[in-house]
């Protein structure tokens, strides 16, 4: 090697270490660890920064594999705050002891009892309603009534259902257990499965699309994903039932949040979550995804206020996360792929 | 009774606009071992492997015993040729033993059959301790041979060799070739042979055709190319020698600058013309007694005999090949005769 | 130079602490898991991933050694374009191609709304392409060219002179090629399949899209859904037996055969198709090419412009790619450089260990890539905890993380998982070199550096080129590792494909795909430059 490659070699190697220099922690800041996408939380983030003059640093990735880490990184952790997209992994993580509780009573006056944690250890942020869409072409509403109507063999080769892999299906199947127990609920869950007009489909919008195509008359989706299907298509012959009204209400679900256990910068995180419950966010909520915001003084985004009112299913969401794995296994049973 | 195995009659190809063989014609005689003979480019290895039929013609036909496998209208695959190969690089199947090669021909035998072929060859190749190991254990000299065995197990009518020995040590080229020859006239196959090297074709070869930009110059035993050349490239490229301007006197008397030549004349000159006579080492012969002197400029010493560069008084080099005892050093002179019996004459190149 | 001969060691270290994090769980009971799973799914899961596995397995090889024979030996029109266009679909993610897929032949899609329409008729007959076959099909489109790459390699060097001697003893081309070019090229070929069934096995995205169940659905359906990380690892542990299996099995095959060439002959002439073999060959390309490359990117094109309004930060797209290619550039550096030095050792020490050693450093590419991330993740943490507990004991410095949020972890992870990919194609070049060219170089006086570098390199420069361009890419695709270990603000385009495939945002996910394929084209490009393919 002659010695201006040398040099050159000693300059590159120096450029490749620099790339690996950490930033130190940062006292006005808080790190979140968040399972909903960018695209759905930094506009509130950056709310949060304009009015408190705090920065938010944060990492994306599935819910599964942020609770992996932060266990494996114990009290050595830089997150402050966890926020999911469904409350069985904010359970999951209260579980394993990863989040602590927290005292806030802007928390407790923004956020309904149903949608927090008992202990107080999370907090839903935004709800996602998990209601039925129907062909307007092939079905009459007044036909639909319940989630446990549609084990009816009147929708023999008309339901169409996303897989039970998501984990949305799960918490619903696990707060039916919760209402109904398990032996009453693997009839219900059977009835579908021999419903269905086709194999589990991926995602809900897919399902939308097999409603709208033909292939089957009913499905069971989160309300956003409608909103966004006929954002681009308002032709479709897609409908909205809001079930269960007489009985239990709509299952809704949340996207949520808690501080970790091991947070250094509590009350900066505190502060974060208590911002996200405010009316400012929850509008935000509403806008980013047409997601209903949890505090109950904040409206619904215009679009999504056509579809209607509905009554929500009042029991605490802890059951939900409490009962998944028992509902993963009953799906498993009930050969709900 | 003799019998023509293998016709090439007027073959061209051409790589793109390039003209690899023009206007080729060649017999071979069945039984016999011919052999390509020249520079590297010179197309010999196309012609062998047209013949094999890994490529077609552009022009001409090949007969084998007779029958037409290549033309411009037919082309025999090679697999129904029954014509073998030795590959220069031997490409042994380096996944396959010793005898597992060997026998790789003979998928159309019984499998006892086989076996005792298999045997049978690797008795007259030398390898029958070898046969279970892999190629990558043998030597150059053993891979050569498997290759050969590997060639010859199915009897092919024609075997082809491309530079068969180019990848060995010179020393066990001579000693493998003459082997090789007395394998392939045990088997009574008829060959040919492709090599640069003219030591390998000597021997082996019956007959040897010198090629040269597509072209055979002159097909015949190798003491006819040394001695009677057909034309200048051949006479240069064959053997070893030096060519001296003379005058032609008539047609057996050529005048040079160590005197009058006088013998046959190999090809006619009009009396008068100026020409280029070609001297081989063996025709100068070393006479102290002679009157004719000339500088030794350097020597090589081959045994039995030294090779010895001379300069003449006019300043022209010849060489000498002289029995060894004749010890002479650099810068001597010594006297030396010509001993001629025909003569090698060209006309001179236009400069 | 004595380091070379630890290398494998501590690459196998590398790979087998993380292995060994994950396999500890085997003493961790999850037995009610366990039972659910052999009552309910267990056999249908097992059939389901041997059945995928042997289906790709097939595909890849019938797709991808045709594939390489034909641009290797024959000449046809637009040859030459298709020898390095037939590497394109490896820029593309497999669940993109199983996203565009579904997209356009399922139910909904175009094609069968079009025939609907036409025929009148509920089209009942239409094969179901969510069904085995169509995830067979589409892994087979995605991951052919690890088998092609790797065939075509063996084809060039060897293919034409040994179809020749197979016809020099009356073998007809075809009964040549089955036993003579193929057997020869079987190590290739085979370290092409290995791949191809690793990269199945730890397949989840694509599985994911078409819903159907294998046993990596089912060790993320024990920790995300279960919340088991016990029981996904015990999963994780068995899938990693059944690949070291087959890896045992496959060296145990090529043990004593070696397939160092005696020399690479001189460029044979290709040859020539003619009539409609001519137009056969070429339709086949292109129909796969159609839709492996050209029918996924043009829908994704076609989404792009359609999002395109949405996505206009191009300043932070630039990032993205920034990050991607920086990330990839350099793991393919690190994971060659690590590679080269492991075969070198192997090489100079054959002996059983250091060739266990070797085995062990690939195995990484077969776990499905969070059970690895998260396998990674744990060790180096602790590590990370143990340093920053001495600094702060003995020094009385507060430090931080040290490993922990910087490129290093990324980088270690990386290479624990791909080591595989660039083994074999470097280990398949190392075979070229023959003892005796070593002697021969000695005996000129060339040794050491000086060997390897005027030497060596030159005929290992094809294999390291493929085993570079094969890191690069697939880093570029990797997602569980680089979501779980990328420093803050370190998004690449995969993280913010799969942040928006997550949401089901298919559309506005093309433009960071198109752009991702785009990235992975550049060193597909180099290869092709570098290989006169």
């Amino acid at each position: 090697m002659t010695s201006s490659n040398l040099n050159r070699f000693l300059i590159f190697v120096s450029l490749l270490f620099s790339l690996f220099i950490i930033h130190p922690a940062h006292a006005n800041e808080v790190v979140v660890y968040s399972a909903r996408i960018e695209q759905l939380i930094k506009p509130m983030f950056d709310a949060f920064t304009q009015e408190t003059g705090i920065k938010v640093k944060y990492t994306t990735d599935n819910e599964g594999a942020l609770l992996a880490r932060l266990e494996a990184e114990g009290k050595n952790t830089p997150a402050d705050v966890l926020i999911t997209s469904d409350v069985g992994n904010l359970w999951a993580a209260a579980q394993k002891g990863l989040l602590k509780p927290v005292k806030s009573e802007v928390l407790v006056g923004n956020i309904p009892t149903h949608l927090r944690d008992p202990e107080n250890e999370w907090f839903g942020l935004s709800i996602r309603a998990r209601t039925l869409v129907y062909n307007t072409k092939k079905v009459k509403p007044e036909e639909l009534s319940t989630y446990e109507n549609l084990a009816d063999p009147k929708w023999n080769k008309r339901l169409c259902l996303r897989t039970s892999k998501k984990v949305y299906n799960q918490s619903l199947v696990a707060m039916m257990i919760a209402e109904h127990g398990e032996a009453e609920t693997e009839k219900i869950v059977k009835g579908w499965v021999a419903n269905l007009a086709t194999d589990p489909l991926s995602d809900d919008t897919r399902a939308l699309e097999f409603v709208a195509a033909g292939k089957c008359d009913v499905t069971l989706v989160n309300t956003y994903y409608f909103g966004r299907l006929m954002k681009q298509d308002p032709k479709l012959p897609l409908a909205i039932f809001w079930p269960n009204q007489d009985n239990s209400g709509v299952h809704v679900n949340i996207s949520g949040a808690g501080v970790t256990r091991y947070a250094r910068n509590e009350q900066a995180a505190i502060k974060l979550l208590e911002f996200l419950s405010s009316a400012k966010a929850q509008n935000l909520f509403a806008d980013v995804n047409m997601e209903y915001p949890v505090n109950p003084q904040i409206a619904a985004d215009p679009f999504v206020a056509t579809w209607g009112d509905f009554k929500q299913n009042p029991m605490n969401l802890a059951k939900a996360g409490e009962l998944q794995t028992t509902a993963v296994k009953l799906m498993d049973r009930a050969g709900y792929r | 009774m003799t019998k023509i195995l293998l016709q090439l009659n007027n073959v061209r190809q051409a790589y793109g606009k390039q003209a690899v063989i023009s206007d080729l014609t060649l017999s071979l005689q069945k039984g016999q071992i011919g052999c390509l003979l020249g520079p590297s480019g010179c197309g010999k290895t196309t012609v062998l492997r047209c013949i094999a039929g890994f490529e077609s013609v552009l022009a001409g036909e090949i007969y084998l015993n007779g029958v037409c496998v290549s033309s411009t209208k037919v082309f025999v695959p090679p697999e129904q040729r029954r014509i073998g190969m030795v590959f220069q690089d031997y490409a042994l199947f380096p996944h396959l033993d010793v005898a597992a090669n060997i026998g790789f021909g003979l998928h159309r035998l019984a499998k006892r059959e086989r076996e005792r072929r298999v045997d049978e060859l690797l008795h007259v190749v030398h390898l029958t301790e070898a046969s279970r190991k892999y190629p990558h254990e043998l030597s150059g000299g053993q891979q050569q041979r498997v290759a050969l065995a590997r060639a010859l197990a199915p009897k092919p009518e024609l075997l082809l060799l491309d530079e068969p020995f180019s990848n060995l040590d010179i020393s066990l080229r001579e000693r493998l070739s003459i082997e090789v020859r007395e394998i392939i006239k045990n088997q009574c196959t008829t060959a040919i042979l492709v090599t640069h090297d003219q030591a390998e074709a000597f021997a082996i070869a019956d007959e040897i055709g010198v090629m040269h930009r597509g072209e055979i110059q002159q097909l015949d035993t190798a003491f006819n190319l040394y001695h009677r050349p057909v034309n200048r490239f051949v006479a240069d490229f064959i053997g070893q020698g030096v060519f001296l301007p003379g005058k032609v006197i008539d047609a057996r008397q050529v005048e040079i600058e160590l005197g009058v030549l006088q013998g046959e004349t190999l090809h006619k000159h009009a009396s008068g013309s100026i020409v280029d006579v070609l001297l081989r080492p063996d025709d100068i012969v070393h006479d102290n007694t002679s009157a004719l002197q000339a500088t030794i400029v350097s020597k090589a010493f081959r045994g039995a005999e030294i090779l010895y560069t001379l300069r003449l008084a006019g300043g022209d080099r010849v060489l000498a090949l002289v029995p060894s005892h004749h010890n002479h050093a650099v810068g001597e002179k010594i006297g030396i005769k010509l001993e001629v019996d025909h003569i090698v004459a060209f006309q001179q190149l236009e400069l | 130079m004595i380091i070379w001969r630890w290398v494998p060691f501590v690459a196998a270290a590398l790979v087998l602490v993380p292995v060994g994090v994950i396999f500890s769980s085997v003493l961790m009971p999850a037995g009610e898991i366990w039972r659910h799973l052999v009552e309910t799914t267990l056999i249908s899961l097992l059939l389901n991933t041997f059945w995928l596995v042997l289906g790709v397995i097939v595909g890849t090889a019938l797709l991808g050694i045709s594939l390489a024979w034909f641009t290797a030996v024959y000449e046809f029109p637009g040859r030459r374009f298709f020898s390095w266009a037939l590497l394109l679909p490896m820029a593309i993610p497999a669940y993109v191609t199983a996203f565009v897929a579904l997209g356009l032949f399922d139910f909904t899609g175009p094609i069968q709304t079009t025939l609907r329409a036409w025929l009148d008729s509920d089209l009942s007959w239409f094969p179901d392409i969510r069904g085995r076959m169509g995830v067979i099909i589409v892994m087979t489109l995605a991951f052919y060219p690890y088998v092609y790459l790797l065939a075509r390699n063996a084809f060039l060097s060897q293919g034409k002179r040994s179809l020749e001697v197979a016809q020099s003893l009356g073998f007809s081309r075809k009964q040549g090629f089955f036993k003579v070019v193929l057997p020869m090229a079987r190590p290739w070929i085979a370290g092409g399949i290995m791949l191809v069934s690793m990269e199945t096995l730890a397949d989840f995205g694509t599985v994911a899209v078409f819903n159907y169940n294998t046993f990596t659905t089912a060790i993320y359906k024990a920790w995300f859904s279960m919340f088991s990380l016990q029981a996904a690892s015990q999963l994780a542990s068995l899938l990693i037996v059944m690949v070291f299996i087959v890896i045992v099995l496959e060296q145990q095959f090529r043990s004593r055969m070696r397939y160092a060439e005696t020399k690479s002959s001189a460029k044979a002439q290709r040859i020539q198709l003619a009539g409609w073999h001519n137009w056969m060959v070429t339709g086949f390309v292109v129909s796969v090419l159609f839709f492996a490359f050209f029918l996924p990117v043009a829908q994704l094109g076609y989404w792009s412009v359609q999002s395109f309004a949405q996505n206009y930060d191009v300043g932070r797209y630039l990032e993205f790619l920034w990050h991607s290619l920086t990330l990839s550039g350099l793991s393919a550096l690190l994971i060659c450089l690590v590679v080269i030095a492991m075969v070198y050792a192997l090489r100079r020490y054959p002996d059983s260990a250091t060739r266990y050693a070797v085995r062990a450093a690939t195995i990484g590419y077969a776990l499905p890539g969070t059970v690895l991330a998260i396998g990674v993740y744990v060790p180096l943490v602790w590590l990370d905890g143990q340093l920053s507990e001495l600094a702060l004991h003995w020094l009385q410095i507060e430090t931080g993380q040290l490993i922990q949020g910087t490129l290093a972890i990324m980088l270690i992870a990386y290479l624990i998982r791909f080591m595989a990919v660039s083994h074999y194609p470097i280990d398949s070049a190392m075979q070229r070199i023959t003892h005796s060219i070593d002697e021969a170089a000695m005996s000129l006086g060339i040794h050491g550096w000086a060997m390897i570098r005027t030497v060596h390199i030159p005929i290992l420069k094809p294999g390291i080129f493929t085993a570079a361009t094969l890191v690069f890419v697939d880093v570029m695709k990797e997602m569980p590792i680089t979501l779980m270990t990328r420093p803050f603000g370190w998004d690449t385009l995969a993280v913010r494909i799969y942040e928006l495939t997550s949401e089901g945002q298919w559309e506005q996910a093309a433009l960071p795909a198109v752009t991702l394929i785009l990235a992975g084209l550049i060193p597909i490009y180099l290869f092709m430059r570098q290989t006169e393919i």
